[in-house]
């Protein structure tokens, strides 16, 4: 007989009382596990999609003053006749420290061109990787499939006249319209797109790019530090972030995080306070039994302990309990909280040891006040008849 | 000199505006081997006396000396501890607890001390054996009558061997011929040297002490015993 055989028996064989202690803290603790996890989750499918949504790195060639633009600044039409970044150059990019952080790399080649009497700005493109970091595009007919064809933005289609399945000339070279972008309120929407040896050639530039768009996966990934890695291996580019982009998505995640994170506070709030009241009702029925351990010798450090480690053997199972209900919990809200159909439940160590330690640590603190009511009974009154 | 030494005792509580003297200048000796009795009407300050002699209620004024040592003079849980190495305690409901089975509530006083489990295992079983509920040691409380809770209240009382065994009405709740047995248990351990302090309303169990000494509104009656 040990203090703790007290506790363990009491726990034991007062069953119904300590499964009301343990669900009211699994329930607490069950419930920030699923909270944080599938926080975790669609913060890792939201920073996956939004880097899916456009460039956050630009390479553009060493400018000589000139002013070389793309995304909503003017090209002029008459200054693309400048120093190119050669396009075996991309392939050293892929060598950099954080090259796993490298979701999308998107070159491009620029150059003006005669349609009939209009100038048109002629964008060569890789069409997989483009299409993959433009996911707002909304292409009517269907998409390039080959080097014979084209894309038009919205306002092109309409000044050349031409829709998908309609042919066009490009310097003497005959090309299908495949396809035709809904209106994006962008610069692509005046652009046509030919793939990227294509325009290579009709431009002749072959082997060269104007600029590259990079998607770069923001988390646990200093946009920063890759751009500096890219800057190094290609020395002869222009390489920057774009920052009102990296800025916004953190902000976003950010809100959404701190959200989740007052929910699972006002969560612990109410678990500590189940555990509270619990373990004070259960001090208040057990005054008899503690004036029977003070009056038999037992210090108030002995009653301390007796009552600190029940809470605590029970906070320990409802917190490898909440564990397990939560990550289930997760998994099966997961899919109703999340777009994506391949969003990924998130298992991290630790949350799982973060969960069982809050649950003890919560227990212990909510019965440290019941604990030390109970050492302080008079055992006189406690027992009253004596 | 007398193992216990109850001097000028006072102890006044206070409700409101109100003041109850439950004891008012008791003076008792008490030697070892004795069994005394503590009679009187409801009210008369027998189980404040007892309360006050087992260490658990702080007098007023006065001082009880056990085995030389001066009670209220102790410091901090050090009462506590004299509580545990030299008193016994048996309630008037027994006080059992209930998730505790027979053998476990008699080793109770033992958890606090150090001695290996195989040893307070047989302290309590021998404890047990000598009330005569050997056979019972498994039990729950709720599986005994209200005879084998008292001798499992009187085995968790003597398992350490106490210099004196304090009892509060243990017959109050037992039927004429179990208070008997009771009674009896108590005159055994006594006849083996143990000094027993028994609270009783019940005139017939004085038959079985030593000594009886009379209570009344707070005074021993005919003063110093």
């Amino acid at each position: 007989m040990q203090l703790h055989t007290i506790s363990i028996n009491n726990l034991k064989r007062r069953k119904a009382k300590m499964a009301f202690l343990t669900i009211g803290l699994t329930v607490g603790i069950a419930t920030i596990v699923t909270l944080v996890t599938l926080t975790r989750s669609m913060s890792s499918d939201i920073e996956r999609k939004m880097d899916e949504f456009g460039a956050n790195i630009l390479i553009t060639p060493q400018s000589n003053g000139l002013s070389m633009n793309y995304g909503g600044i003017s090209l002029g039409g008459v200054t693309f006749d400048q120093r190119e970044i050669l396009e075996t150059d991309l392939a050293r990019i892929k060598t950099i420290t954080n090259h796993k952080n490298i979701s999308t790399i998107s070159p491009k080649v620029l150059g003006g061109l005669k349609v009939g009497t209009q100038d048109v700005l002629l964008v060569g493109v890789n069409f997989d990787s483009e299409l993959k970091m433009k996911q707002w595009w909304k292409v009517f007919g269907d998409t390039p499939k080959n080097q014979g064809e084209l894309l038009i933005g919205s306002d092109a289609s309409k000044i050349l006249n031409v829709n998908p399945g309609d042919e066009l000339k490009l310097k003497g070279e005959i090309f299908k319209v495949s396809g035709v972008l809904d209106q994006t309120g962008s610069q692509d929407d005046s652009l046509v797109f030919a793939s990227l040896p294509k325009a290579q050639k009709l431009l002749g530039k072959e082997g060269k790019i104007t600029l590259a768009e990079v998607a770069a996966l923001c988390s646990g990934c200093p946009i920063g530090d890759m751009v500096t890695q890219i800057a190094e291996k290609i020395p002869d580019a222009k390489v920057s972030a774009i920052q009102q982009v990296v800025e916004g998505r953190l902000k976003a995640l950010d809100q959404f995080k701190r959200f989740s994170y007052a929910m699972a506070g006002v969560v612990v709030f109410i678990g500590s306070l189940i555990v509270f009241v619990t373990m004070m009702g259960s001090v208040n029925e057990r005054t008899t039994e503690i004036g029977v351990f003070r009056a038999i010798g037992f210090r108030k450090s002995h009653i301390m302990r007796i009552i600190l480690l029940e809470a605590a053997l029970v906070s320990l199972l409802a917190g490898i309990l909440g564990y397990a209900v939560g990550m289930g919990g997760a998994k099966l809200a997961l899919p109703f909280m999340a777009e994506s159909q391949n969003i990924h439940l998130i298992w991290d160590s630790t949350v799982a040891f973060g969960s069982i330690g809050l649950a003890v640590m919560l227990g212990l603190l909510a019965s440290l006040c019941p604990a030390l009511h109970a050492s302080k009974m008079d055992p006189t009154e406690a027992l009253r008849a004596l | 000199m007398a193992l216990i030494e109850i001097k000028n005792i006072t102890k006044q509580y206070t409700s409101g505006e109100d003041v109850v003297e439950a004891l008012r200048g008791v003076d008792i000796s008490i030697e070892a081997g004795e069994f005394i009795t503590i009679m009187g009407q409801s009210g008369s300050g027998k189980s404040t006396l007892l309360s006050v002699l087992g260490g658990m209620n702080h007098p007023t004024t006065g001082e009880v000396e056990m085995a030389g040592v001066k009670l209220y003079q102790l410091p901090g849980e050090k009462l506590a501890d004299f509580r545990a190495q030299n008193l016994g305690f048996v309630f008037q409901s027994f006080h059992l607890i209930s998730y505790l089975t027979a053998i476990e509530n008699v080793m109770l006083p033992l958890a606090i001390v150090k001695m290996n489990s195989a040893a307070k295992k047989s302290a309590a079983r021998q404890a047990l054996e000598r009330v005569g509920l050997g056979g019972k040691l498994d039990r729950l409380p709720n599986q005994l009558s209200g005879g084998e809770q008292e001798r499992v209240a009187i085995a968790r009382a003597i398992v350490n061997n106490p210099h004196i065994l304090l009892a509060d009405e243990p017959t109050g709740n037992l039927d004429s011929k179990t208070s008997e047995e009771v009674m009896a248990l108590f005159r055994e351990l006594n006849t083996f040297g143990q000094t027993v302090v028994m609270v009783t309303h019940n005139p017939d169990n004085g038959a079985y002490s030593d000594r009886t000494i009379h209570l009344k509104d707070g005074m021993v009656m005919g003063g110093q015993v």
